[in-house]
């Protein structure tokens, strides 16, 4: 491996032979493009369905597409989809139970292999995103073998950002703008008077060999520069901040705040929140019967903390308000995610802000929140 | 995926609520530990958590009560039925490690809590005060009747009180809690071991940790939506805790700030 390169420079070129590289060695590759009036995550067949020229824009309920001079690619931010989409789709069947004529049931597993999936253009908030759901599905006693087949099967091409929406806080959630790890290789967009180009880094060794299998150049000291001021300007202009205390404590010293009633005269439990999450993945079981009533398939679909079936017992759902459902959802995200999965559960890509139909904005209620906790504590405990 | 169960017998506990004692068509899960669950699957209907009331060697008991689709179909199979199960699941209770033993059941909550006093009484030498406090909204829902007597005879204290008697009823009436003060245990050494309704519980583990019992050995078994067993699904949260994970049994110190807050 030795004279492999780790970092180098390509062009729009070289993204498109990036692609057809990843093709030709089976994988399915997912990145952004453009359709119906938004950048979405799908197939991509060349560097030609790459959102060239669009940028957005964001705030608290609303999305809309800009054209830009610059002709970027990824001076977008996160679209409605998010990853999981692949990873942990939406609807999956788990195992089917057949029953013979004497009533004995045998239950089997369909062996599908995983796709191969290549995905490009995974924001940092998003890689992070994909390690928070490896922990939570491969990562206790019991592990969700569907999620790990297609999870180690993916390659991940990570693009840092430049251009953060007004809707963005990773720096508060510590996730980005530059790449964490766990990508097999990262981009950088540069596109200034020496040109519009890419500096890449290697993060694995099937990354670097797909770097050495594309037209590149030598990374070169301007490159590098310009990279690293663009990742680290996008640093200075967050659209959106956290309060700078501890969340977690925050959540757990707040769970009686009069926010919460506030929050939840306004919120319609949707649930659009924890569709766009990256992180989300709450699922519930259906069982299905066909005609013959001997075959019955069990399927898990994607469901949400804010429907009222969520935590249905005998006696009558358990949390039955909105305030009670809202509660869940941010504390779960900000809080007890800790408790329960050793991190944040949020990652600051801004999404629900965007997503939610009456701009209901996760940052604004945390900030409320803590000002509520500081009004009511005692001066000696601020 | 669950693994096929028969039904050995299926027998009546009380109107509504049936005994399965299953055994395994083919191969068995691991051994469950009293307090762990199971996920039990009725062909077509589902499948829900149900708490094991007896283990012996491959040997599943379970008493379940027919409270929605997937009970009602498990309390339908008959002897020679087959049923899926998954597990075991969850954490147990814990060996009582003090003294004295406490247990505290209200309604179908004794089902879980069946194994530890069965445990319990088999090794009775070995604790000092043994009491089983036993409340059932009425005497024909007392479950596990033809065992109790037995319970008894190996020395354990059963007191047993129902909220509403019929004629010819000689034991108390009232709420389970009026049975502590006639249990007899000295709260700096005892393990407490509670399972009923949310209410029940609270009201009881709240009462022993005022009698001086410590919250780490009082041990409550708690019930939430549980759509997967495994950590995956998310239905089962309470607070910080993911019940299917870190409970079903959890202990007082844990349990008792999440189970103060309303809808949580
Ligand atoms: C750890 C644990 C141990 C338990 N041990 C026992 C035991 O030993 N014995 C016993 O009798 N019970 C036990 N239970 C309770 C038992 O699981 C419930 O009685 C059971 O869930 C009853 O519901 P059901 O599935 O029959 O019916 P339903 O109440 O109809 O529920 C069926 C399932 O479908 C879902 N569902 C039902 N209706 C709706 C709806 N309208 N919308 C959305 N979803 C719906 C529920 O989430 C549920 O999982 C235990 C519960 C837990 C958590
Ligand atoms: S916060 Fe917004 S997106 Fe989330 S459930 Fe409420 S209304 Fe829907
Ligand atoms: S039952 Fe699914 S996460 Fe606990």
């Amino acid at each position: 491996m030795a004279d492999v390169p780790r970092s180098a420079v390509i062009g729009r070129d070289g993204l498109d032979s990036l692609i057809r590289a990843l093709s030709a060695r089976g994988r399915t590759v997912v990145g952004p493009t453009v359709r119906d009036g938004a950048v979405v995550l799908a197939e991509l067949s060349g560097g030609d369905d790459l959102p060239y020229g669009w940028g957005v824009e964001l705030e608290a309920g609303r999305y809309r597409l800009v054209e830009r001079a610059d002709g970027a690619a990824f001076a977008h931010s996160a679209g409605p989809q998010s990853w999981k989409t692949f990873l942990h789709p939406q609807r999956e069947r788990q195992w089917t139970a057949d029953r013979d004529s004497d009533g004995a049931m045998t239950f089997s597993q369909e062996a599908t292999p995983a796709p191969s999936y290549a995905f490009l253009g995974v924001r940092p908030c998003d890689l992070r995103a994909i390690a928070i759901q490896d922990r939570v599905l491969t990562g206790g006693p019991h592990e969700d073998s569907n999620y790990r087949s297609r999870r180690e099967r993916a390659l991940l091409v990570a693009v840092e950002c430049t251009e953060p929406g007004a809707t963005c806080f990773c720096v508060s959630m510590g996730t980005g703008p530059a790449a964490g790890p766990g990508y097999d290789l990262a981009l950088t967009e540069v596109v200034d008077g020496a040109g519009h180009r890419f500096l890449v880094r290697a993060g694995t060794a099937e990354g670097a060999s797909l770097l050495d299998e594309i037209p590149h150049r030598t990374a070169d000291p301007g490159t590098r520069a310009a990279a690293e001021s663009a990742v680290t300007a996008a640093a200075d202009h967050m659209g959106r901040t956290m309060p700078p205390v501890d969340l977690q404590a925050l959540m757990r010293g707040t769970l009686s705040a009069e926010r919460w009633d506030d929050v939840a005269s306004r919120c319609l439990t949707c649930g659009n929140c924890t569709m766009v999450c990256p992180t989300c993945f709450c699922t519930t079981a259906e069982d299905i019967t066909d005609l013959t009533g001997d075959h019955s398939e069990r399927w898990r679909r994607w469901e949400s903390c804010f429907d009222l079936e969520f935590t249905h017992l005998p006696g009558g759902p358990v949390r039955a308000t909105p305030h009670s459902r809202y509660r869940q959802w941010a504390t779960h995200k900000l809080g007890t995610w800790y408790d329960q999965f050793g991190s944040s559960g949020c990652v600051g890509c801004g999404r629900c802000i965007v997503w939610c139909p009456v701009g209901i904005d996760i940052t604004e209620e945390a900030h409320a929140l803590a000002r509520e906790r500081d009004a009511h504590a005692p001066a000696e405990e601020r | 995926m669950p693994v096929p169960y028969r039904v050995l017998r299926a027998g009546e506990e009380t109107p509504g609520t049936v005994t399965l004692e299953l055994v395994p068509e083919h191969v068995a899960l691991n051994p469950f530990r009293p307090g762990q669950f199971a996920m039990v699957y009725a062909f077509g209907a589902g499948d829900a958590p149900f708490s094991v009331s007896g283990m012996d060697g491959d040997r599943l008991t379970l008493t379940v009560r027919s409270a929605g689709a997937v009970s009602a179909a498990l309390a339908r199979a008959r002897a020679g039925g087959t049923l899926g199960v998954r597990g075991p699941f969850g954490t147990g209770w814990d060996e009582p490690a003090g003294r004295d033993v406490l247990v505290v059941a209200g309604g179908i909550g004794l089902a879980p809590l069946r194994p530890l006093v069965r445990r319990t009484v088999a090794a009775r030498e070995r604790y000092g005060e043994v009491s089983v406090l036993i409340g059932a909204r009425r005497p024909g829902e007392l479950l596990y009747n033809g065992e109790i007597l037995g319970w008894r005879e190996a020395g354990a204290r059963v007191l047993v009180t129902v909220d509403r008697p019929e004629p010819g009823w000689a034991d108390d009436v009232g709420v389970v809690t009026n049975l502590l003060d006639r249990a007899v245990f000295d709260p700096a050494v005892t393990d407490a071991f509670v399972c009923g309704p949310e209410v029940m519980i609270r009201v009881v583990a709240r009462e022993l940790a005022g009698r001086g019992v410590p919250a780490e050995r009082i041990r409550v078994s708690l019930e939430r939506t549980m759509h997967c067993g495994t950590g995956h699904c998310g239905h089962c949260q309470l607070g910080p805790l993911l019940l299917c994970q870190a409970g079903p049994v959890v202990s007082w110190a844990r349990a008792r700030h999440p189970m103060s807050v309303r809808e949580l």
